[in-house]
């Protein structure tokens, strides 16, 4: 086995964007929502007719891009960790069930799950979206519809062969309750296998918000997302490729950066997912 | 073998069956159906026609028995924007995302394998660290933005290849390639994992212990035990293809199942969204069973797996 060095870099992007997020608006140097019409579509610092007033240039309306940018590390990392703290959880929790009770209980949850993994998702997104309406919620559902069936399938894996050990039997024969088992045998050892798991899932969360807020079902405008804001540029792209491109590269940046990381994290905590490992949505 | 397939199938039916039931109480979660798979401008006398169609003012079975009956008979509605049935609309759209499915997923292959091969044979070297952020970079990349930046240079300034519509082969190039990076990605990352497992195991050691060639004891011993797995997620990846389709689809403007869904629900057609989402789910439901299946024949062990 080789051992697997600290991935440093990711480390260093995910807690430079992380105090961007946290620290926000007061860090990003303009208002993110102020519109200009005057400054509309003005290039980077970098190229020819940009300014140090706009790092990044401006976009259609006018906004600071950089500004905007760092609005919308905030929701792609809010996005992505409370979908994988309710998503992650329901499938966790679920997935334990399931595992444990066996029988009726386990074929029922393992059905919906075949059911949820066979629907293509972003088609319940845009059901959602002209059923609720779009916006934070139908997002948040949507990814919550996504992830918790491969939650629930990698823990329950974990649970059925747990269940066998000779320590969980020996609590069962001396009395202790289910719940007790549950959670003082159970839920402890496939810990590693949920945060591992939920480390290679965290990336795909944010872009499945991205590519929600990209077809304009999922953060509503005038948040800033990174998705709303690449599709925002799209008919600038030839003319002022600005616009559209930063967002898209910091998308790209965050994930593989969260990618890199949660293979770490497998390697660390769980190698064996690394057999099952798969793209959800 | 027969006891398998039944059973598989019976399965799949179930799965068919909660996907129904999913899409129906969708409908009903929200509220009044009504407003939803009736167009707005309507008079009274439609929506009393629709509400005794639908058996609204019947108890709640009785509109799920409508329910199944409906699409049993394979009527999913009249489209409120193209005032023509949903299925015939979807009917139109299939070919173009079937050959966009199928042309991505081989691309997949065709590039995943190779590479997967090759960085497990090299594992901990440069040529591994280079396909292993290859493929980092393959799933981190939202497929919107590969389109994007794919038209811009093929589309754009090369000026190559066409963009929009599906007149000819050379439209799907650049949507087949979006797509089956994605793929080639995801696969080439599990096929790796498999791979160095694979070779680690006693009987490729013994293969080479034989003195075969290292071309049959990775063509043959390893990748024939690395396979599968992949293969699997070749099925559940389709979930994801159909996903990416309505994504790359809409940002080439292929006019296929995804785009139509799309649109649909740009113009708050609920009834053409609910079709698409209920034909596509059954069709990758019926692939997922056709590829167990076709295991089930291939590798004896499948069976005993899911006894």
């Amino acid at each position: 086995m080789i051992r697997s060095r600290l991935p440093w870099v990711s480390i260093f992007i995910l807690f430079v964007f992380l105090m961007m997020a946290i620290l926000g608006d007061l860090i990003a140097p303009q208002d993110m929502y102020a519109q200009n019409l005057m400054k509309r579509l003005e290039p980077p610092v970098w190229m020819e007719g940009g300014s140090w007033a706009h790092i990044f240039g401006t976009d259609a309306l006018g906004r600071d891009i950089l500004s905007r940018l760092i609005g919308g590390v905030r929701t792609s990392l809010a996005i992505g960790i409370i979908g994988l703290l309710i998503g992650g959880g329901i499938g966790g929790a679920v997935g334990i069930i399931a595992g444990y009770s066996g029988r009726y209980v386990d074929t029922i949850i393992m059905r919906l799950a075949d059911a949820s993994l066979s629907c293509p998702m972003i088609l319940f997104a845009l059901l959602l979206s002209v059923s609720l309406g779009s916006g934070i919620t139908s997002a948040l559902t949507a990814i919550c519809m996504v992830i918790w069936a491969p939650f629930a399938r990698v823990v329950r894996s974990e649970v059925l062969v747990i269940r066998e050990m000779d320590y969980v039997k020996v609590a069962q024969i001396s009395g202790a309750s289910s719940i007790r088992v549950l959670f003082r045998h159970i839920l402890p050892n496939v810990a590693n296998t949920l945060i591992a798991f939920a480390g290679l899932q965290i990336g795909f969360i944010i872009i499945l918000e991205a590519t929600l807020s990209f077809l304009g079902v999922g953060i509503s405008p005038p948040t800033p997302a990174w998705g709303s804001m690449t599709a925002e540029g799209r008919e600038y792209l030839a003319t002022h490729w600005w616009v559209s491109v930063i967002p898209g590269t910091a998308i790209t940046i965050t994930v593989v950066a969260f990618t890199l990381f949660g293979d770490w994290l497998r390697d660390r905590l769980d190698p064996r997912l690394g057999r099952k490992d798969w793209h959800p949505s | 073998m027969l006891k398998f397939l039944i059973r598989r199938t019976m399965q799949s039916l179930v799965t068919v069956f909660l996907l129904f039931t999913i899409v129906f109480l969708m409908t009903r979660a929200t509220g009044d159906p009504v407003g939803l798979l009736v167009p707005p401008e309507v008079g009274a006398e439609t929506v009393a026609h629709v509400r005794q169609n639908l058996g609204l003012n019947e108890p709640y079975y009785v509109q799920y028995a409508l329910f199944l009956k409906s699409i049993l008979t394979a009527d999913l509605g009249t489209s409120f924007l193209a005032r023509r049935p949903v299925m015939d609309l979807i009917l139109e759209r299939l070919p173009v995302s079937m050959i966009l499915a199928v042309a991505s997923m081989l691309l997949g292959v065709l590039l995943a394998f190779p590479l997967g091969i090759l960085s497990a044979l090299k594992r901990g070297r440069k040529i591994d660290s280079c396909i292993q952020i290859f493929g980092a970079f393959g799933i981190a990349t939202p497929q919107f933005w590969i389109g994007l930046i794919l038209i811009q240079i093929f589309a754009g300034h090369l000026g190559l290849l066409p963009v929009g519509g599906a007149e000819s082969w050379r439209h799907f190039i650049l949507p087949t390639c979006t797509l089956g990076l994605l793929q080639a990605c995801s696969m080439l990352r599990i096929l790796r994992s498999n791979m160095i497992e694979a070779l680690g195991t006693d009987f490729v050691a013994l293969a080479r212990a034989k003195g075969l060639s290292e071309a049959r004891v990775v063509g043959v011993h390893a990748l024939g035990n690395a396979v599968l797995p992949v293969l699997t997620f070749g099925g559940l990846l389709l979930a994801s293809l159909m996903t990416g389709t309505i994504v790359v689809e809409s940002v080439f403007a292929l006019p296929g199942l995804g785009r139509l869904a799309y649109d649909a629900a740009l113009f708050r057609d609920y009834p053409l969204v609910q079709g698409v989402v209920i034909v596509a789910g059954v069709i990758i439901i019926a692939i997922n069973l056709l590829i167990d299946v076709s295991y089930a024949f291939i590798d004896p062990r499948i069976q005993l797996d899911n006894s």
